[in-house]
């Protein structure tokens, strides 16, 4: 128990920090390692919620591909090189934020729970499914608190199933998605070329 | 997955399919002619789907489709509600890809993607329309928005970049608030799905500390409201709308403001009238509140517009705050809550009409006379008669003069909102009118510069068929709506009957 919260807290420092660095910090390029190093540590909150394969999935995609290509860009765009432009809504996006934060912070402290988790047996089961991508044994999923029959219906699933499942429509559209942005993005950089 | 599925989403289909073959055709031939041929006459298919949906419905009597083991109804509804949009979003669709002939020539080698993109925006909100389930929600929004972020940008100058990286950035903006809200709501429930949210709110609705019975929601509720505010364009989200309007490709922008909006109003109906339904409908006053600020600010700023399209930027600024009016109708008298809904799609549809003609004759008149200042609309009437009328026409209808469609709209959310019973109501009644008062005195000016000032250039103003053709359309549509309602409002009363469980 100690351990988790050692390693708990010491992630959420991390986290906090790094995108504090992300907005704060002028040079781009540290900025985007700054962002890679949160990429990281919320990648290590999916292993403390027993979610390993967003865990590597994480570090594989945030880190492997989007911090990089962040990183490429940065490198082969010569304005950005000078840094961050001091700007003038600094401070009220500032106290912006900082109240959106503080009431964010404030609902997730008094705000109740449980009080719905009745409710949604069926999506505590869902959750569960979610989390295990391979066969997820029946230990586990008792211990996530599934009745025995739900233990059952979920064994054998998994996130693969949800997205060629009951998911499969916002999947696909996802896919139309990165057409349309690739389609945009192609035309616009084309257009420039004029 | 079975072929029922395919079934239901083959609208769907069939547009983001006419989407491709549409950038196919345009590595083809250069000939705009023949890519807007393609374009317009595809769109046949998906109306055709939908119509054959809707007519499945009529002969069941059933409100929404249904089948044991579908997937995709897990995460949407093809109902009369859905079917509803899906006819207008193809209508405006269709009457923008008409009138973009003329236009696109400016855009030169981008016109395929022009038209691709705006099926896949079209596709974007047939899918939000019906989705009632939020990831699928977010998704569609994000397929709405983005292609739309892109053609923004499609002019070679600044203003129009400027316009195109103000709507993505916002936009990111508006989704990532409206992410939290989501993500408030799931952490609440248990649940992305509307019918499963609901029940969840109601075993768990109790009179707590805060409004809605818990921190939570309220603070979900704000959220999704902004995010959604910034697809309404209503006020307080309102900063984006000018810079847009004003810069973009104005074809773009005809769409924009009413295809997009009118799926945003869909999906605020469909959230709240399905999903917080338990929440007994206390949330109208945030509506409210955001109703009488879109009108007010929407009118006043506009006064003081000399751009045309920043001018009608304003506009549907105020236009979304009577809309707003009539989804803040929740409940009447009579206990009946589709008044409300009805009137807002009722209204939607005559907007469609209003604003599609008034910007179809900017866009003529711009491509001529390339300004879209107004005073360079002065004499307009002797350069272009049909266009001058038209505009004249849209801009009688956008005030909520007789015999217009936008006329009875007015009437409807305003009667809606008085019927609620709430003095609150009345008293945004009252800032309505008075609103639409002051809204006279702009459109009117426009009136004046175009029939009564004598014009700077004698040179005509014409257009080619194919934008003649749209702006006829969507002429006959402001005042066959003025003449017979009851047609569509019958249509509007069946389809919002879902949203009440029906």
């Amino acid at each position: 128990m100690w351990f988790e919260q050692i390693v708990f807290w010491a992630l959420a420092a991390v986290a906090i920090g790094g995108a504090l660095g992300v907005v704060l910090v002028r040079d781009l390029f540290r900025a985007a390692l700054l962002l890679a190093t949160v990429f990281v540590a919320v990648g290590g909150f999916y292993v403390m919620m027993n979610a390993e394969f967003l865990a590597v999935v994480q570090i594989l995609i945030y880190v492997g591909a989007i911090a990089v290509l962040f990183i490429f860009g940065i490198m082969l765009t010569r304005d950005v090189q000078r840094g961050n432009a001091p700007n003038r809504l600094q401070i009220p996006a500032g106290v912006i934020s900082a109240l959106l934060l503080a009431a964010m912070v404030f609902t997730a402290v008094t705000t109740d729970w449980t009080t719905l988790a009745g409710a949604g047996r069926e999506n505590q089961a869902q959750i569960a499914q979610t989390q295990a991508v391979g066969i997820p044994d029946a230990t586990e999923l008792t211990r996530a608190g599934l009745s025995a029959e739900e233990v059952e219906s979920v064994a054998g699933s998994g996130l693969a199933d949800l997205l060629i499942g009951d998911f499969v429509l916002p999947f696909e559209a996802v896919s139309l998605l990165l057409l349309a942005a690739a389609i945009g993005g192609l035309a616009l950089a084309r257009g420039r070329g004029r | 997955m079975t072929a029922y599925d395919l079934y239901l989403v083959s609208p769907l289909l069939a547009l983001a399919g006419l989407a491709m073959m549409v950038i196919i055709v345009d590595l083809l031939t250069r000939r705009t002619g023949l890519l807007v041929g393609v374009a317009f006459v595809g769109l046949a298919a998906p109306a055709a789907l939908s119509a054959w949906q809707l007519a499945e419905l009529v002969s069941t009597g059933e409100s929404r489709l249904s089948a044991q083991g579908s997937v995709v109804l897990h995460t949407l509804s093809i109902d009369r509600f859905s079917l509803f949009f899906n006819f207008l979003i193809l209508a405006a669709a269709g009457l923008v890809i008409l009138v973009s002939t003329d236009y696109s020539r400016r855009m030169e080698r981008l016109q395929g993607e022009f038209f691709g993109l705006l099926l896949l925006s079209a596709t974007g909100m047939m899918l939000l329309v019906s989705a009632t389930e939020l990831i699928t929600m977010y998704i569609a929004l994000e397929l709405t928005t983005l292609p739309l972020a892109a053609m923004a940008a499609f002019l070679p100058n600044g203003r129009s970049s400027e316009a195109g990286m103000k709507f993505l950035i916002i936009g990111a903006l508006s989704s990532a608030l409206m992410l939290y809200g989501m993500a408030l709501i799931y952490g609440f429930t248990g649940s992305t799905r509307l019918d499963e949210i609901a029940a969840a709110l109601s075993a768990g609705a109790s009179a707590g500390a805060f409004p809605f019975g818990s921190m939570a929601v309220l603070l979900a509720i704000v959220l999704l409201l902004a995010g959604f505010g910034f697809k309404m364009s209503a006020a307080p989200f309102q900063m984006w709308v000018p810079d847009v309007y004003e810069g973009a490709p104005t074809p773009m922008v005809a769409f924009l403001s009413v295809a997009s909006k009118a799926a945003a109003f869909a999906l605020v109906l469909r959230v709240f009238y399905v999903g917080f339904d338990a929440l007994g409908g206390d949330w109208w006053v945030l509506l409210a509140g955001l109703a009488a600020l879109s009108m007010t600010i929407g009118n006043l700023v506009a006064i003081a517009q000399r751009n045309i399209k920043r001018l009608f930027g304003y506009s549907t600024i105020a236009h979304a705050g009577y809309i707003l009016v009539g989804v803040a109708a929740v409940a009447s008298v009579d206990g009946t809550a589709t008044f409300g809904p009805s009137s807002v799609l009722f209204y939607l549809a005559a907007y469609t009409a209003a604003n599609l003609t008034a910007f179809f004759a900017i866009v003529c008149i711009g491509n001529r006379i390339n300004s879209d200042e107004i005073a360079d609309y002065s004499g307009m009437l002797r350069r272009a008669p049909f266009l001058a009328i038209a505009l004249g026409l849209a801009l009688i209808a956008l005030i909520g003069v007789p015999p217009t469609g936008l006329f009875f709209a007015k009437i409807y959310v305003f009667a809606a909102a008085i019927n609620t019973g709430e003095s609150l109501m009345t008293w945004l009644v009252i800032i309505g009118v008075v609103n639409s008062a002051v809204s006279a005195y702009y459109y009117l000016r426009i009136i004046k510069v175009m029939f009564l000032q004598t014009p700077i250039h004698t040179e005509r103003v014409g257009a080619s068929w194919p934008v003649n053709v749209a702006l006829g359309i969507a002429t006959l549509a402001i005042l066959w709506l003025g003449v017979a309602p009851t047609p569509l409002l019958g249509a509007a009363e069946r389809a919002v009957s879902v949203l009440s469980g029906g």
